[in-house]
């Protein structure tokens, strides 16, 4: 879409749609996961309404809260420092963007077309790491440095079998292009059959498996969330931040998790793409024009499931702690993931 | 292993922990412990008790807790009020059973004015003191997730704490501080229709202990976070003073409920003191679970046959106590909790010393939090289980 409208557009066109639909691609699941899941799907699961006053079925209530946030004083602790405490929660929030970039929303309906992008993807999805060290080191309280260090060690740790994971996919794809993939899912074939493509969820179940939990890791939700842990830490890295900055967090958090959700479906369930099969499609070049319309509906579909997924989890589970998280990531998840890579990587030369 | 050996074992540990964090400074790293203030306001603390902690990266090389932040002076308040005033303040000790807390007061006054209630009142505070029981121990069930990081458990234990919190409202007009309790009796008779609500909330309650223990209990994780974690062996459990379920689970076989003879109704009744051997979080969570089915069956014992008669004995309109001292403790939701009663044969009573249960049970913590970790300090705080009010009094 974004490319497709902006091929003939002088640069700084271009460069304001791009920003426009970054805001929307990152803004949008953040608040469909906030009202949907965290204010509405939590409630019930918990045997209440939830919040029924703004708007129908309260659905004006993120308007309200965002309301509220942003009348709020913006505290800065008189011993923390300054700059660094203020600039956190933008670099936490910067990650997601950049990691949008490079997520393909239809045939032509991307923001860059990388072809490392599974590469960049993993790279900068460890600048929130900076972001939370800074907010958690900047804020001169005790609880914030312990929530920091611990979001520090638990990231770097889980970063590895999301790589790993990850890794599976690109050899299967043989490519490290994000729209490379789609096109090798839907248009792939599972032992000559190819009524469904080939999403990965089925021929890298595994992989998949440990990149949902390496993303729950990465987005320090509830089996994981020792570095926020409200009973522990209070709200470690966040406890000093309040108004515009502590949103800035809130936005950060959810956008993450749709984010990541749609990286996993891109990399697991065959992104903004139908079977090619179904429309005798051969390549990506005869995927006709209205894919770039129906394709981000289809992504967003699919985001919403996977969302769905990492809150359920997110509501249901207790936490652990620090020490079995490293023991989990290092003695269970990096094993498996280099076990898949090996099966994965003869499977490939085999057939 | 032994409980002296795990006691040299955790000594150690914290020594170790000591030892090694004055080698890193003595080398390059200026590094020095942590004092960190887990509470006066804290979440994980419900009330405000504050546990100083001296850590070393997360491993608590020493930890002390400070109470009195919420001290009201009940023991000293009662000595300016009449006998049948003290049950409204000791309503307030610990708030969440609090009928439990007015009957060893009331049973102690009756002790020394010698007389007894009669058997329906003793069937209907029996009743009522199971049911602050369940109040009480359903929602520490639920609110053991939330100190776990499990945010749904807590809503499934309102949720039906609220029947209770009903049976006791309708009975005694109060849903918090019921002050029901009389010397000789009760204020009223059961209202029309309880036994019947009872019955169906004592098995909605058994159905939510069935649930916990799915959500919670059979979670691998909650396992993991406690089991063999914070483990208190016999010998200690007793040196401390630990009573209620904090004994119970150190596999202390002990029950006021049933070792007393008091003039209520649980020797009428057939139930199960259960204790556990490991001593552990895991296992004071549990016993308290098989408390709650315990009090659901005894108050369905209970309801079947409560005997008809007054509610009230015969009592002078201006209550007078003689002369003496008397001392009367109940298995409280929390643990032992008694009162030390003097009368000089006044209105009110001279002196009185409110032993509360979380108050000893705390006292343990020093002891248990040396060598573990800052997750694992909430974890063993919630599973000792204390209400502030029940502390600081």
């Amino acid at each position: 879409m974004i490319a497709l409208l902006a091929a003939d557009l002088p640069y700084w066109a271009q460069t304001l749609l791009r920003i426009l639909g970054g805001l929307v691609a990152v803004l949008l699941p953040a608040g469909t996961i906030v009202y949907l899941f965290l204010f509405k799907m939590m409630s019930f699961m918990q045997s209440r309404l939830g919040p029924m006053e703004a708007g129908p079925y309260g659905s004006m209530q993120l308007f309200a809260e965002v309301g509220k946030w942003l009348q709020k004083e913006d505290i800065t602790p008189a011993r923390a420092d300054r700059v660094i405490f203020k600039i956190a929660p933008l670099v936490v929030l910067a990650s997601t963007f950049l990691l949008v970039a490079v997520v393909p929303f239809g045939p032509d309906a991307w923001f860059t077309n990388f072809e490392a992008g599974v590469f960049y993807l993993l790279a900068v999805s460890s600048v929130s790491v900076l972001g939370i060290l800074m907010a958690g080191w900047s804020s001169a309280n005790k609880y914030s440095l312990l929530g920091g260090l611990r979001a520090a060690g638990q990231l770097i740790a889980y970063e590895l079998p999301m790589v790993l994971a990850v890794i599976g996919v690109i050899i299967q794809a043989g490519t490290m292009n994000l729209q490379g993939i789609v096109v090798a899912q839907n248009g792939g074939e599972i032992f000559g059959w190819n009524g469904l493509g080939n999403p990965y969820i089925l021929t890298q179940f595994t992989g998949f498996i440990i990149f949902m939990i390496a993303v729950q890791a990465e987005l320090t939700q509830t089996p994981f969330d020792m570095p926020i842990a409200e009973s522990e830490l209070v709200s470690g890295y966040m406890t000093e931040y309040s108004g515009f900055r502590f949103l800035t967090f809130f936005i950060a958090e959810f956008a993450t998790a749709g984010v990541f959700s749609l990286i996993a479906s891109v990399l697991f369930l065959g992104g903004w793409g139908v079977p090619f099969a179904w429309f005798d499609w051969k390549s990506i070049d005869d995927v006709s024009d209205w894919m770039n319309v129906v394709g981000p509906l289809i992504m967003f579909t699919k985001m919403m499931v996977l969302a769905f997924v990492i809150m359920w989890v997110r509501f249901s589970y207790p936490r652990f702690r620090e020490d079995q998280l490293q023991r989990f990531a290092w003695k269970v998840l990096i094993p498996i993931s280099l076990v898949n890579i090996m099966i994965t990587a003869i499977l490939k030369v085999a057939f | 292993m032994t409980s002296t050996e795990s006691l040299i074992d955790r000594r150690q540990l914290a020594y170790i922990a000591s030892q090694a964090a004055d080698a890193r400074l003595n080398v390059e790293l200026e590094t020095d412990g942590m004092t960190l203030n887990i509470g006066p306001q804290h979440p994980a603390t419900h009330g405000t008790l504050r546990i100083i902690a001296h850590l070393d990266g997360e491993q608590v090389v020493w930890a002390e807790p400070s109470c009195g932040y919420m001290h009201r002076g009940y023991e000293k308040l009662t000595e300016v009020r009449t006998y049948p005033q003290v049950t409204s303040l000791v309503n307030r000790i610990d708030w969440l059973g609090s009928f439990a807390n007015e009957v060893p007061f009331i049973l102690a006054a009756e002790k020394l004015m010698g007389i007894e209630a009669p058997p329906r009142a003793q069937w209907i505070r029996t009743i009522l003191f199971e049911l602050s029981r369940i109040a009480n121990v359903s929602l520490f069930l639920g609110d053991l997730g939330v100190q776990l990081g499990a945010i749904t458990p807590v809503f499934m234990a309102f949720r039906d704490r609220e029947h209770v919190l009903n049976l006791i409202e309708a009975t005694t007009g109060g849903r918090f501080h019921p002050n029901f309790d009389r010397i000789g009796g009760l204020k009223d008779d059961l209202p029309a229709g309880f036994i019947d609500e009872t019955r169906a909330v004592m098995k909605t309650l058994r159905n939510f202990c069935t649930e916990i223990e799915d959500l919670l209990f059979g979670n691998e994780i909650f396992q993991s976070r406690t089991r063999g974690i914070g483990v208190i062996p016999k010998d200690i459990a007793m040196q401390y003073g630990l009573s209620g379920a904090n004994a119970r689970a150190s596999g202390i076989d002990w029950d006021l409920r049933r070792d007393q003879s008091l003039p209520m109704a649980w020797d009428k009744v057939d139930w199960k003191v259960w204790t556990h051997p490991d001593g552990d979080s895991f296992a004071r969570c549990w016993i308290r679970l098989q408390e709650v089915r315990e009090s659901t069956r005894i108050v369905d014992q209970l309801l079947d046959n409560i005997p008809a008669g007054p509610i009230m004995a015969k009592v002078p309109r201006i209550i007078k106590v003689p002369e003496g001292e008397a001392w009367v403790s109940t298995e409280n939701p929390l643990g032992e909790m008694g009162y030390y009663v003097v009368s000089k044969g006044d209105l009110g009573p001279f002196r009185t010393k409110i032993r509360s249960a979380s108050f000893n049970n705390i006292s343990i913590v020093p002891w248990i939090l040396k060598g573990v970790y800052v997750p694992d300090i909430i974890t063993i705080l919630a599973s000792l289980y204390f209400i502030l009010g029940d502390i600081d009094r």
